[in-house]
């Protein structure tokens, strides 16, 4: 079981959070005419890295805040959390 | 019968033989004392046969004196309760224990299957895969019950487990596994130095090796210091400190999991007393002194009862008292054999000692010939005899190849001590992710680098001298705790003397006497012995893990404790390799066996989860509600009446609301409050359909889709006021659409000035629905306009209830004229029976989940069966919904061609051609039942009732271009409930079409 800062509560166990997938991946603004490719690259395509991976978590047991994720998928390493407004370096 | 432990010391050892416990073992009684366990008091009383081997049902005996045996298990009866495949050598004597021999009928000293033995060319390595491989239809049938059947472990209790489990959540600054030297002496240095520490043991007594090796620490011998250093870590606050604890698996970010042993070893243990306690210890640093296990030798006819590990046997006379043999043998390759030589010698008892090497000219050999202790170098035990227990060895001279005897000669034993060094144990660290490396010195897996914060010392670590585990144990217990506590305590390592041992032989598989193939076994649990092995390399099986699967060597509950190294030098021997070309197989959690109940811990039954309840729970309770699982929720599915079932009570209930007027609790829906200035620009996004300009005091019914198009879920939400809104989500998505809003409002539109809270567990809410709900309405609110004019259909009012204020919506989930009271939850009860009495002149009936379904099916109202994450808003009926004018979430999806298909499935509503026969929920719709397979599929049936207003059968169906087969004929089938109904498809708003009855 992962041990996760929340950006808000501090650490935490990961049973108190979800899952929000790759957090680059932007939602195209609305009313904006794109094609059918970026449309599907949004909704469906996801790179699955082998190492770093910023990613979403969601505190739904805590303070309710999504925040992201800079986790290492081979070793599960949690590198940094930042909230959703901060630069993800 | 009388205390006949014929096999136990006059004095000395840890037990208390003041204290004399009674146990029955394959029926017969039998004595041990206070600190036995039951492998030593079965050997205090001369018993070493337990059971029988798994694959060729051959008599075993005890092997070890921890968790490393390999075949101590038995069915083991406590209060009346059975429990199979129990480690004898871990489970402490109490009171009122019996337990007997598995794997063997009709008794373990006659067992019937023992003809496996003979006809041991049948059971070849891989021999499950060889013969039971076809027909396939044999398996159920013939081959599985007779694996099973022969297989025959212990049997399983199939009564519910009346012990209590706990969880324990803990986080320390630094975790010690094991309490051997290197243990203690990190958890003194780490404490002292101001860190948080737990110390957890395995088994009952604190010490590890230092309880049975002769050594001394400052100036005390080992026990004394182990007892002092254990009273000063129990005082100290910054300590926890846990016996009979066996930390079983490492996860991630130093997540360990230990079980804690309360209740079986307590004669008398007080209530509530937890049989295992489940700990959950998130450590910043983690100490891995799990010590080494004695690793056998392999030789012919090996795995006789009274054949045991060296040090197990020093651990039965030393704690318990216990002579595992008086006319022993000690076979070994290795020094540390000779410890055991020399207490049993001292202890009056004759050896002798087969050792492998030429010779040995160490500290403790030259003590053991000074005792007159006979040693044979270069010699071998070739084979061995004895039925049920082993009674002599055949000793040989070893040629200089050490693959053939020069000279063979008998020797009378009782019981033989076989050491062939020590292995690491490296389970836990290999978890962590530790990539382990062969090292040649000790011929064993040793960590290497850690991935996480552990560290690895004494002899688990390599580290075999007393000296270098205690200089280890303190200098990182003092380096850790610096690290974390930034304290500057440095604790002096005491200075310690022990026996000098000298190198092994790198020997462990013995030669098989000219012209025989006795079984030399390896793994005893699953009955692996060397022929298996060489077969499945001669087979082509490279891989270790191949081999072990081929095998089964190392899978057996015991993990290979014992047999993997042993196996492992094998394979590279046979394969002309080294060990680490080899490899090893992969260490997996848990240890050692867990209960299931202590994984479970507490939530079982009623507890596996959260119950939610309205604050209307005990009014229902009262009046005879029967329950429902929605969710988490707990919600009436009807109220029974006299003797009436689910359907009568609901059709009458359903009835009511039609003719009169019903009462629901719909409490359990999801509700969120949305506030900000930028509320209906957001919800305008979230929903399929216009919000920006719905007017203050007005509800909506609204579509939400997922990004892919899919509808994830429907509801009302309405204008409180400019800024304010209340929403409404379905039981079931509650908690998945708070995450959605909140998902878009923090993550995609952060410049939105948006809030959104749950708000489902402040508001009580009732549903009154039918033609007399209004007049039942003003009687509630007698002053206040209700109206159809005033207060229409979709409208929302706020009137004073009592000292609060109600929150009013006309709404309608029935397709009845309804409305929707919601009150602060405290006043939840008396809002509901205020209503009921009310309206007990319009003959108001309170109506349950089974009721609202049949009312809003046959209306043709969508719920969770149809929004199924497989249906778009056009399969639903719910296109008027899509707005054409602004963008929304998942609206850039609906265009994809699967979505546009004419062909897509649609709602329906089919009615049973003969009016009568139901049509059974997940029916599969076909042109032509008899149709030959596979019949092609064209939807199915999502929602059945019998409707109140026809007194026919209804149900709601998707089907393929639906909306062209209105009055077409299909058939419902059912193969699981063996039933097939003509039905003919119709509209799927069945009851008022035009919605009249919702606006009147
Ligand atoms: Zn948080």
């Amino acid at each position: 079981m992962l041990e996760i800062k929340c950006p808000y509560c501090g650490r935490r166990s990961q049973n108190e959070f979800s899952y929000g997938g790759d957090a680059t991946v932007k939602r195209p603004k609305l009313n904006k005419d794109i094609s059918d490719g970026e449309w599907d690259e949004f909704i469906y395509y996801r790179k699955n890295p082998r190492g770093i991976h910023l990613e979403l978590w969601h505190h739904t047991s805590g303070c309710r805040q999504w925040f992201k994720v800079k986790r290492d998928t081979s070793t599960h390493e949690i590198v940094k959390t930042f909230m959703i407004e901060e630069e993800s370096q | 019968m009388t205390n006949a432990q014929i096999f136990r010391t006059q004095e000395g050892g840890k037990i208390d033989r003041e204290e004399k416990i009674s146990f029955i073992f394959n029926g017969k009684k039998y004595y041990g004392y206070k600190g036995d366990t039951l492998a030593s008091a079965l050997l205090a009383n001369g018993i070493h046969l337990i059971g029988r081997s798994f694959k060729y049902h051959r008599p075993r005996g005890i092997i070890a004196a921890g968790v490393e045996d390999a075949n101590g298990k038995v069915q083991l009866s406590r209060n009346n309760i059975s429990e199979p495949n129990v480690n004898i050598t871990e489970v402490e004597l109490v009171e009122g224990l019996s337990f007997k021999s598995q794997n063997c009928w009709p008794s373990v000293t006659f067992d019937i299957w023992a003809i496996n033995n003979f006809l041991n060319r049948f059971f070849p390595a891989g021999f499950y895969y060889k013969t039971f491989m076809w027909p396939k239809s044999f398996w159920y049938n013939v081959y599985e019950p007779i694996i099973r059947k022969a297989a025959g472990m212990g049997t399983a209790s199939l009564k519910p487990d009346p012990d209590r489990y706990e969880h324990r959540y803990e986080h320390c600054d630094i975790l010690v596994v094991g309490s051997g030297p290197s243990g203690i002496s990190s958890a003194l240095a780490a404490a002292k130095n101001g860190a948080r520490v737990i110390l957890a043991e395995d088994k009952p007594r604190f010490g590890g090796s230092l309880q049975i090796d002769e050594v001394t620490i400052g100036n005390k011998n080992g026990n004394e210091w182990v007892d002092e250093a254990i009273a000063e870590l129990k005082s100290m606050p910054n300590v926890i400190i846990r016996n009979r604890s066996q930390v079983f698996g490492y996860y991630d970010h130093n997540m360990l999991v230990m079980f804690e042993r309360c209740k079986d070893h307590v004669n008398n243990s007080e209530a509530f007393t937890p049989r295992e306690r489940l700990w959950y210890i998130r450590a910043q640093e983690v100490v891995l002194s799990t010590g080494s296990i004695e690793r056998p030798l392999v030789f012919a006819n090996n795995d006789r009862p009274g054949i045991m590990l060296s040090s197990s046997a020093r651990e039965y006379l030393k704690i318990y008292g216990v002579f595992v043999g008086k006319k022993p043998i000690i076979f070994t390759n290795n020094d540390s054999a000779y410890e055991t030589a020399i207490e049993y010698k001292n202890n009056g008892i004759d050896v002798l000692i087969i050792d492998t090497r030429n010779n040995s000219d160490s500290g403790i050999v030259n003590e053991t010939k000074k005792l007159g202790i006979k040693i044979k170098f270069a010699h071998a035990i070739a084979n061995t005899s004895g039925y049920k227990k082993v009674k002599s060895v055949t000793i040989g001279k070893l040629n200089k190849e050490k693959n053939a005897y020069t000279k063979l000669e008998e020797v009378k034993c009782d019981s033989v001590f076989v050491s062939g060094n020590w292995t690491p144990t490296v389970h836990l660290a290999s978890q962590s992710g530790n990539k382990l490396n062969y090292d040649t010195n000790t011929d064993s897996f040793l960590p290497s680098i850690s991935r996480q914060d552990e560290t690895v010392i004494g002899s688990a670590n390599g580290s075999m001298t007393l000296k270098e585990s205690l200089k280890e144990g303190f200098e990182v217990g003092y380096k850790l705790s610096k690290k974390i506590t930034k304290g500057n305590i440095q604790t002096t390592i005491p200075l310690s003397d022990e026996k000098q041992l000298g190198d092994h032989d790198k020997f462990w598989c013995m030669p098989l006497p000219t012209n025989k193939n006795y079984k030399r076994f390896v793994d005893f649990q699953n009955d692996v012995a060397v022929s298996d092995i060489q077969l499945a390399v001669q087979e082509g099986f490279r891989s270790i893990e191949h081999v072990k699967r081929y095998t089964t060597l190392g899978m057996a509950t015991d993990q290979g404790k014992t047999s993997n190294l042993n196996g492992l030098q094998l394979v590279s021997d046979i394969e002309k390799k080294i060990v680490p070309e080899v490899g090893h197989t992969t260490f997996r959690p848990p240890y050692t066996s867990v209960t299931i109940g202590t994984i479970i811990g507490r939530e079982v039954g009623k507890n596996y989860k959260a119950t939610r309840k309205s604050p209307m729970h005990t009014w229902h309770e009262k009046n005879k509600a029967v329950f429902v699982d929605a969710g988490l929720w707990l919600r009436p599915r009807y109220y029974k009446q006299n003797n009436e079932d689910l359907f009568e009570a609901s059709k009458r209930e359903a009835l009511n609301v039609r003719n009169n007027v019903g009462i629901c609790d719909v409490t359990s829906l999801g509700k969120i409050e949305i506030k900000g200035k930028d509320s209906a620009e957001f919800l305008n996004r979230i929903y399929t359909n216009a919000f920006l300009k719905l007017p203050i005091g007005k509800a909506r019914y609204g579509v939400m889709l997922r990004e892919d198009g899919i509808v994830f879920d429907d509801g009302t939400t309405t204008r409180i006021s400019e800024n304010h809104y209340h929403m409404t989500t379905t039981t079931a998505q509650a908690a998945n659409v708070l995450s959605h809003l909140e998902y878009y409002i923090q993550v995609v539109w952060p410049e939105l000035d948006v809030v959104v809270v749950s708000v489902t567990e402040q508001w009580a809410a009732a549903a009154i629905a039918g033609p007399k709900s209004r007049l039942l309405l003003s009687k509630i609110f007698p002053s206040e306009e209700v109206s159809n004019e005033s207060f229409p259909f979709m409208g929302y009012k706020e009137f004073k209830f009592k000292e609060t204020t109600a929150r009013v919506f006309r709404i309608s989930f029935s397709g009845e004229l309804a409305y929707e009271i919601n009150v602060e939850s405290d006043f939840g009860l008396q809002m509901w029976e205020e209503i009921l009495n009310l309206g007990e002149e319009f003959k108001i009936q309170p109506y349950g989940t089974e009721a609202l379904s049949t009312l809003r099916i046959e209306m043709g109202h969508i719920a969770g069966s149809e929004i199924d994450g497989r249906t778009i808003a056009r399969d639903l009926s719910l296109e008027s919904l899509l707005s054409e004018k602004k963008d929304f979430v998942g609206k850039r999806s609906l265009n994809r061609k699967a979505f546009t298909d004419n062909n897509r499935e649609k709602i329906v509503g089919l009615v049973p051609i003969d009016k009568k026969t139901n049509i059974p929920e997940g029916s599969h719709l076909v042109l032509d039942k008899n149709a030959s397979l596979p019949n092609p599929k064209l939807g199915h049936v999502s929602a059945s009732c019998w409707s109140v207003e026809y007194n026919n059968p209804f149900s709601l169906a998707i089907v393929k271009n639906g909306h062209n087969k209105l009055g077409e004929k299909l058939y419902a089938v059912s193969p699981l409930k063996n039933v097939s109904v003509a039905v003919e498809v119709v509209s799927q708003h069945y009851v008022d079409p035009e919605g009249k009855r919702v606006r009147s």
